[in-house]
C-alpha cells in the first residue's frame, strides 16, 4: 500500500510546478496603497481573476520616495510597473530614460487634457486647506494670509503634498510668490516632513487647517460618519494632483503590464478608488462616486502646471517658499 | 574617552574589538563612500545648504548643554537617595529616549501645544498662549529625549565611585563633591555632552515639525531631501561628510577637555552616604520631582489616549510587533557584543572612533550605502529584517559603549592586577572576572539598544517591502492611511514592547543599587 505521504508529496510537486509557470507581475506604488485599507488588495484580487497570473504590490514611501528607489535600481529593478507618480514627479521619471510608452488612449474624466505616451493616470484630486465646520473659512491665499487662521503645511522638500502647495501659490502669484508666503508666515504654525504627521496636527487641534485633498471630508463622513471636516474653496483655483502609473522598460512581462494599464482605466480597478485611496477615479466608473464624495467642491479653475513646466518652476517655487517663510 | 596609554598586559583579548571596530567602519563610513561612489558627480553646497548647517549646530549644542546641566542634579539626588519606587521611577524615567519620535511629539503637544494642558490653563487663567514651535521647541524636545539618556549615563558614572572612597571621605570629613564627584563628572560629561550633541545633530523629524519652518532646516533634512526627493547622491554624501566633521571637531573637543578619573576600585560593596542631610534633602526632591513631572506627563497623556485602541488593533499590526520584537533582540545581542568587544580594547583611540561614528552617521546614507552594494547581488527585500537588525545594532552602540566602557575600566582597575597575577587572561578572564562586575550596565545597554531598535524608522523604510513590515512602519503607513486613531494604538503597543524589552534586560541586569 502506498503510503498517504506520497500523494501529499505529488500534489505539493504538481502545485509548485504550476507556480512556477505562473507569470508574476510586480507593481512599486507608495505604501497607503498597499495597506488592507487602501486600494492594493481588492484591485489585486480582481486583477488576478483575469490575467492568470500573480500580481504582487510593493510599496516603497511616498511617491518621491518610489521615484528614488526605482532609479537607485536602474535597469536591473524588479518592478514591471510603477504605480504611484505624479505630475510633478513625471518629467524626472521619463528623464531617466526607464519607462516605455503604454501605448494607449482610453477616455479619461479628468478637468485637464491629457497626452502623456510614458504615463496613465488611475486617480486625481484637488488640493486644498481642510478645516473644521464653523471654523476659519478664507475664500483665497489672500484672504488666509490677512486672517489669523492657524495652518499646518508640509515641507516641498520631502513631501509631495508640500510641493504642491508651493506650485499652486508659484503658478497663482509668479514673481510674488514670496511675498505671499511672507504675508502667510504668521499663519504658519509649522511644517511638517509629510502629509501624515500635518494631519495628525490638525486632528490634535494644532492648527485650524491643514494642507491635504478637497476628498478629505469624503472619507471622515463614509470612514467615520464624522460631517464636520471641510474642504475650503479658494478664488484663484486649486492646483491639481494627477497620479500615474507607467511600464518599466525593462519589464519582462511587457504584455502583462500592458493588460494592467488597462485594467487599470476599467470599472474595476476605477470603482475600488474613491472610498480606499480618497481621490477622484480618472474614469468614472458605472455607479458613479459614492454618496457624500467630493460633492462640496467644484472648483471653477483647474490648475495644473505641465510636466516640464512643474519641473521647471521647482527650483523657484521652493525658493520663493523658503525665502518669503524664512523673514 | 580616547584617554589611558596601552595596556602594559595582555588580560582581556583584543581580536574581538578590532573586528568590531571594523565592521563599524564598515557600516558608517564604507556605506558613505559606496553612495559617493554611486553618484558618478560630486555635489555642491548652496546657500540654504549653510544655513541648514548653522542652524543644525545651534540647535545641537543648545539641546546637549541643558540636556546634561539638568540631568547633573537629577543624577546626583538619584544616586545619593534611596526611596521606595526608585528603580521603578528611574526604569519609566529612561521611557521617552525610546520613544518613537512621532509619538513623543504628540505626547509633547498634549503638554505643551496649542490645546494642550498648559495653554489650557493659561487661557483658564486669562494669561496669553505659548506657543512651542520654533527653535524653543526644538530644543525643549530634545531635552525630552536626551534628558533621561543623561541621567542614566551619569548615573552609571556615579556608580563607578566605589562604596570605600565615600568611606574614607566621611571620615576624613573631605568634599564629597570636590573630592570624588567632580572629577568623575570631568570624566564622564564630555563624552555624554557629545553624545547627545551628535544625536541632536542628525535630527530631523523633531526639527522639521517642532521648527515652525523653514529655519528650521537640519542637514539629516537636506540629506532626505537629496536622496529621496532628487536623487542628488553626490550631494546627500557631500552632506553626510560634512556630519561627519562636524562629529570629529566635536569629540575632539570632548576629548580635550575631558580628563580620566582615577577612583580606584572598590570590593563592590554597596554604596553608604554621609553627606546627604539637611538642605540637601529639598534639593534632591525638587530635582527628582520635576524631571518625573516633565518626562512622565505627555508620556502619561500620550498612553491614555492610545491604550484603548490596542484591542481593536488589526492582525497585521500584531504580525509587525512580533517582527519588531525579533529583531529588537537580535540587534541588541549584536550591538552588545560589539560594544564589549570594543570597550575591552580599553580606551585606545579606534574603539572611541567606532564608539562613536554611528552618532554622526545618517541612517538614510546607511541604509541608501548598503542598498547599492546589495542590490546587484541579491533582492534587498530579502535581507530587510537582518539588515535593519545590523545598523541599528551599529546606531544603538555608542550607547552600549559608553555604558560598558568604564564598567570594564573599573573591573580591570580593581581586578586587573590580581588576575595578571593569577594568569587568567583571554575568553576566560572575560568569563570569570569581568562578566560578573558588568552585568548591570551590560543589561541597560541590552534594553537600551533593543528599545532603540524597536522604534526605528529609518533603515527598514528603505528595505522592506510588506512582508518584513516592523510596527513603527505599519504605525506609520496607519497615519498615512488616515487611521490616527489606530495609529495612536499601535503607537502605545510600541512604547509598550519597547519599554517592556528594555525594563526586562534593564532588571536582569541589576543586582545592586543603580
Amino acid at each position: 500500500m502506498k503510503h498517504p505521504l506520497f500523494h501529499v508529496a505529488g500534489l505539493t510537486f504538481a502545485a509548485s510546478a504550476a507556480m512556477a509557470q505562473t507569470p508574476e507581475l510586480t507593481i512599486y506604488t507608495y505604501d497607503s496603497f498597499v495597506t488592507e485599507w487602501g486600494p492594493g488588495p481588492a484591485i489585486e484580487a480582481a486583477f488576478e481573476e483575469v490575467c492568470g497570473c500573480d500580481l504582487v504590490f510593493s510599496g516603497h514611501g511616498d511617491g518621491a520616495a518610489l521615484l528614488s528607489r526605482l532609479r537607485l535600481e536602474g535597469n536591473r529593478t524588479e518592478a514591471d510597473i510603477v504605480l504611484g507618480l505624479d505630475t510633478n514627479l513625471t518629467y524626472a521619471a521619463a528623464e531617466t530614460g526607464l519607462f516605455a510608452p503604454h501605448g494607449l488612449s482610453p477616455d479619461l474624466d479628468l478637468p485637464v487634457s491629457w497626452d502623456d505616451p510614458d504615463f496613465l493616470p488611475y486617480d486625481w484630486g484637488y488640493f486644498a486647506f481642510v478645516g473644521n465646520e464653523g471654523g476659519p473659512a478664507p475664500s483665497s491665499f489672500e484672504e488666509l494670509a490677512q486672517s489669523d487662521a492657524s495652518i499646518v503645511i508640509q515641507d516641498p522638500r520631502s513631501s509631495t503634498p508640500g510641493l504642491g502647495l508651493a506650485l499652486w501659490v508659484q503658478q497663482v502669484y509668479g514673481d510674488e510668490a514670496a511675498g505671499l508666503w511672507a504675508d502667510l508666515a504668521d499663519n504658519v504654525v509649522t511644517v511638517t516632513p509629510g502629509w501624515s504627521e500635518a494631519y495628525g496636527l490638525f486632528l490634535e487641534g494644532e492648527a485650524d487647517l491643514v494642507l491635504s485633498y478637497t476628498t478629505s471630508p469624503a472619507y471622515h463622513l463614509i470612514a467615520e460618519e464624522d460631517a464636520s471636516k471641510i474642504a475650503l474653496r479658494f478664488d484663484e483655483g486649486h492646483y491639481m494632483q494627477v497620479e500615474v502609473a507607467g511600464i518599466v522598460a525593462s519589464t519582462d512581462q511587457p504584455d502583462l503590464a500592458r493588460q494592467f494599464m488597462e485594467f487599470m482605466v476599467s470599472d474595476a480597478f476605477q470603482s475600488v478608488i474613491p472610498t480606499t485611496n480618497w481621490m477622484f477615479p480618472a474614469v468614472m466608473p458605472e455607479g458613479g462616486l459614492p454618496e457624500g464624495f467630493g460633492t462640496d467642491i467644484d472648483p471653477e479653475t483647474a490648475l495644473l502646471l505641465p510636466a516640464d513646466a512643474a519641473a521647471a518652476l521647482r527650483e523657484s517655487a521652493i525658493d520663493a517658499w523658503r525665502t518669503g517663510l524664512s523673514q | 574617552m580616547a584617554h589611558g596609554s596601552e595596556p602594559i598586559t595582555r588580560g582581556l583579548p583584543l581580536w574581538p574589538g578590532r573586528i568590531a571596530a571594523g565592521l563599524v567602519l564598515l557600516l558608517t563610513l564604507g556605506t558613505l563612500l559606496a553612495v559617493g561612489l554611486r553618484a558618478g558627480s560630486a555635489g555642491r553646497f548652496g546657500v540654504a545648504d549653510w544655513a541648514a548647517i548653522r542652524f543644525t549646530l545651534v540647535q545641537a549644542v543648545l539641546s546637549s548643554v541643558l540636556s546634561v546641566a539638568a540631568a547633573i542634579p537629577v543624577a546626583r539626588a538619584l544616586a545619593r537617595r534611596s526611596f521606595p519606587g526608585r528603580r521603578f521611577l528611574i526604569a519609566v524615567m529612561g521611557a521617552p529616549f525610546i520613544l518613537p519620535v512621532v509619538v513623543a511629539i504628540l505626547g509633547l503637544l498634549a503638554v505643551f501645544g496649542r490645546g494642550g494642558v498648559i495653554n489650557d490653563a493659561l487661557i483658564w487663567a486669562g494669561l496669553p498662549a505659548i506657543s512651542i514651535y520654533g527653535l524653543h521647541g526644538v530644543v525643549l524636545a530634545h531635552v525630552f529625549f536626551n534628558l533621561p539618556l543623561a541621567v542614566r549615563l551619569i548615573l552609571q558614572g556615579w556608580a563607578t565611585i566605589p562604596a570605600e572612597r565615600f568611606r574614607v571621605a566621611a571620615s576624613l570629613d573631605m568634599s564629597v563633591w570636590r573630592f570624588l564627584e567632580w572629577p568623575m563628572l570631568r570624566a564622564t560629561v564630555p563624552g555624554i555632552l557629545l553624545a547627545i550633541f551628535l544625536i541632536c545633530l542628525t535630527s530631523f523629524a523633531v526639527a522639521l515639525t517642532l521648527g515652525g519652518g523653514p529655519r528650521a532646516t537640519t542637514v539629516e533634512l537636506a540629506i532626505y531631501q537629496a536622496i529621496r526627493f532628487e536623487f542628488d547622491l553626490g550631494r546627500a554624501a557631500l552632506l553626510a561628510g560634512v556630519q561627519f566633521t562636524i562629529c570629529a571637531v566635536a569629540a575632539a573637543a570632548a576629548w580635550w577637555i575631558a580628563v580620566p578619573s582615577a577612583l580606584g576600585g572598590g570590593l563592590d560593596r554597596v554604596v553608604q552616604r554621609w553627606d546627604t542631610g539637611g538642605s540637601t534633602r529639598f534639593s534632591d526632591a525638587c530635582a527628582i520631582g520635576m524631571a518625573a513631572l516633565f518626562l512622565l506627563v505627555p508620556l502619561t497623556l500620550v498612553l491614555s489616549r492610545g491604550v484603548t485602541e490596542i484591542a481593536a488593533l488589526p492582525n497585521s499590526v500584531w504580525l509587525a510587533a512580533g517582527r519588531s520584537v525579533g529583531v529588537a533582540i537580535f540587534s541588541a545581542l549584536l550591538c552588545v557584543v560589539a560594544a564589549l568587544a570594543l570597550a575591552m580594547l580599553r580606551g585606545s583611540a579606534v574603539a572611541g572612533l567606532a564608539g562613536t561614528l554611528p552618532l554622526a552617521a545618517s541612517g538614510l546614507v546607511i541604509g541608501t550605502g548598503l542598498f547599492v552594494v546589495v542590490h546587484p547581488v541579491m533582492d534587498p527585500a530579502r535581507l530587510a529584517l537582518p539588515v535593519t537588525a545590523l545598523v541599528n545594532a551599529a546606531l544603538a552602540l555608542p550607547f552600549a559603549y559608553r555604558a560598558l566602557s568604564p564598567a570594564v575600566e573599573q573591573v580591570e582597575a580593581s581586578h586587573g592586577r590580581l588576575a595578571d597575577t593569577l594568569g587568567v587572561c583571554g575568553m576566560a578572564r572575560v568569563r570569570l572576572v569581568l562578566l560578573p562586575r558588568i552585568r548591570a550596565p551590560l543589561g541597560f545597554s541590552l534594553g537600551l539598544a533593543a528599545a532603540l531598535s524597536m522604534g526605528d524608522l529609518g533603515v527598514i523604510a528603505l528595505f522592506a517591502g510588506d512582508a518584513e513590515e516592523t510596527l513603527p512602519l505599519a504605525m506609520y503607513r496607519l497615519m498615512g492611511a488616515y487611521r490616527m486613531d489606530t495609529a495612536a494604538g499601535a503607537g502605545v503597543l510600541l512604547v509598550l514592547l519597547s519599554f517592556g524589552l528594555f525594563w526586562l534586560f534593564d532588571r536582569g541586569g541589576r543586582h545592586d543599587r543603580v
